[in-house]
């Protein structure tokens, strides 16, 4: 039995890394776009063994052009830009990451609630979440992360309220057009309680519209988290932050001092850029290939 | 008669969005633990007289309920309250300030954007190859997500630094060019018959609205592309080269399908153009409500926070008004 159970959760998962692997090679979009993210992820883990220098650490003589020492120049406190790029990659993907898991899960949760449930509830929770929707995002998030204060936890929880409007009108959608397929109907009238109707009949049904908001919305919470950290919401210094050290870069445009500002902007950028591919590749699949 | 009506209706709906964003924000802003008055002071260290003091004089030791319809009340008065940091300022004299500049920028941007972004859209639809019109498409979905700032600041780097073509940043190369009328620096130096004024405002406002500009209008790219592709395969454009129509005509004729999905999608737009042009504002000093907001972050003033944040509140409300009256008077099938 447990030999069966083993297999069979074993097959699952090559099953789905099958699936998942044979999505990501059958479209250039979502290879280029994974690749990209890939190696940032990549950069945020091994930081400590590509990183020449510490981040935080003086190591040299202040604003030194790139050079084979410092590959890519030194900033106005003589630190190696390079090394706080690389350092810089684990504020930005953490930070979106909480804040992606967080909205995701409490929007798809009250989407389900509001969706199923209907009513009065459903026509309240719309409202509010429509409400917030139009709201310019990166201002609430602004207002939310300057409340709670600085620091990357509390600008994942920022940008996480923000973005809950997005999962939360989508999978109610779902809901709403699942909810009274016939099958639904039937576990009801078998008298199967709402919750395990939902958990098991309804939610499986709505991973792929997940999918999809995901792929769209992460770019846009990548940009959010820099924009925070652009206006010093996230981390401190003297920790690394692509969108901090960007900041800082901007006094020194003037007097020629480039490489404090090109390096963490274009990373900031590139890995927006890898987000948007895969949501490129993802909206292609979905569409059968049309647009 | 209808059309008013209409106008009246959709004008009501907007305020309980704004309410309930209101109600969020001071939520967030005040209820939230925290004292606004240490955090914004940076110290614990005050005399707890003082502190009292303060917080009285600006109206924080009332109940919260009493707090929110008396903010409440005296903002619809024109009333935003005082500064937190700099004793005394008026934060509605301030946004007044701010606004036009914010106004201003926003406008240019959007009229960049659409050139841009139907510009190519348009070129888009008619190229015959593939390549071209997969990298069209591909552009647009690059552009929107490129982070304002690097852009701003590398056209910076560009055409200031080491061009020097442009300025950097600011509205004017010298405040004592113009007397405000209307706050926006481009007319106000048209009704004062200021040619060289005008060119130098327009040259301040070139990088800045350029940048908000081609970032916002990756949508439209597609949104052109997309809509022009789909009428040229309808049926009356068949019937128009079944009678021979000239192909320029018909591309007019397609051309013309397109503004009303562009009207709606510059209303949904509006709310990204907010949070797009406070980092424009930021990145090139330009002095609008964006760049307000971020100082008034930096230095923690959560009295003017507030009133900014429901500030963009009642202009996104007061933007989707406006695109919906155009929206009806484009459209004939809406109803009113």
């Amino acid at each position: 039995m447990l030999e069966l159970f083993k297999s069979n959760v074993a097959g699952k998962a090559s099953r789905a890394l099958l699936n998942a692997s044979r999505i990501i090679l059958g479209n250039k979009y979502i290879l280029a776009g994974f690749i990209i993210v890939l190696v940032f992820v990549l950069m945020a883990i091994l930081a400590d063994f590509i990183a020449p220098y510490s981040p935080i650490e003086i190591v040299g003589p202040v604003l030194q052009p790139p050079s084979q020492k410092y590959l890519m120049g030194t900033d106005n406190l003589g630190r190696d830009v390079f090394s706080r790029t690389i350092y810089g990659s684990r504020v930005v993907l953490l930070t979106t990451a909480i804040a992606i898991a967080l909205s995701g899960a409490i929007g798809t949760l009250l989407g389900l609630i509001s969706g199923y449930i209907g009513g009065a509830l459903d026509r309240v929770f719309s409202f509010i979440m429509d409400s917030i929707y139009a709201f310019p995002s990166l201002i609430l998030a602004i207002a939310l992360s300057v409340a709670l204060g600085p620091s990357p936890i509390n600008a994942a929880i920022a940008i996480a309220v923000v973005y809950i409007p997005t999962y939360f009108r989508m999978v109610r959608g779902q809901v709403l057009s699942i909810k009274n397929e016939p099958y639904i109907e039937i576990a009801r009238a078998l008298g199967i309680p709402s919750t395990r109707i939902v958990t098991r009949h309804i939610l499986p049904h709505v991973g792929r519209t997940l999918m999809v908001v995901f792929s769209m919305n992460s770019a846009d919470a990548i940009l959010t988290e820099a924009a925070l950290s652009f206006i010093g919401l996230t981390v401190q210094p003297p920790q690394p932050d692509w969108g901090f050290d960007l900041y800082k870069g901007r006094g020194f445009i003037l007097t020629g001092y480039w490489w404090m500002m090109v390096f963490p902007g274009f990373c900031i950028t590139l890995l927006a850029v890898g987000f948007a591919l895969i949501s490129e590749g993802v909206s292609t699949v979905i569409s059968g290939g049309k647009r | 008669m209808g059309l008013a009506r209409y106008i009246a209706i959709r004008a009501l709906a907007i305020i309980p969005t704004v309410l309930i964003l209101y109600t969020l924000v001071f939520i967030v802003l005040r209820v939230l633990p925290g004292n606004p008055v240490l955090a914004a002071i940076g110290t614990k260290n005050i005399p707890e007289e003082q502190l009292k003091e303060l917080m009285k004089e600006l109206g924080l030791d009332k109940p919260l309920y009493q707090q929110y319809f008396e903010y409440l009340y005296n903002f619809i008065r024109g009333d935003m309250g005082q500064s937190m940091i700099i004793r005394g300022r008026s934060i509605a004299g301030d946004i007044a300030d701010k606004l036009p500049a914010t106004i201003e920028l926003s406008v240019w941007s959007i009229i960049f954007s659409l050139l841009i972004g139907i510009g190519l859209g348009y070129l888009g639809a008619r190229a015959h190859s593939r390549v071209v019109k997969t990298a069209v498409r591909l552009t647009g979905s690059i552009l929107f997500v490129i982070f304002i700032p690097a852009l701003g600041l590398s056209l910076q780097l560009i055409f200031s630094k080491y061009l020097g073509l442009l300025p950097i940043g600011g509205r004017l190369s010298s405040v004592g060019l113009l007397k405000p009328i209307t706050g926006l620096y481009t007319i106000d130096a048209l009704i004062e018959l200021k040619p060289l004024v005008f060119i130098d405002a327009l040259q301040h406002l070139l990088l800045p609205a350029f940048t908000l500009g081609l970032v916002i209008s990756g949508p439209y790219i597609r949104l052109t592309m997309n809509n022009i592709e789909e009428v040229l395969e309808s049926k009356i454009i068949e019937a128009y080269r079944a009678r021979g129509v000239r192909e320029e005509k018909i591309f007019r004729h397609a051309f013309r399908h397109v503004l009303i999905p562009i009207t709606t999608y510059t209303g949904l737009q509006f709310s990204l153009l907010m949070g797009g042009a406070v980092l424009t504002e930021t990145t090139y000093n330009w002095p609008g409500i964006g760049t307000y907001l971020v100082d008034k972050v930096m230095y923690r003033d959560y009295t003017a926070i507030q009133a900014v944040v429901i500030i963009f509140a009642v202009i996104v409300g007061l933007t989707s008004l406006i695109v919906d009256i155009l929206y009806a008077l484009i459209d004939p099938r809406v109803r009113y």
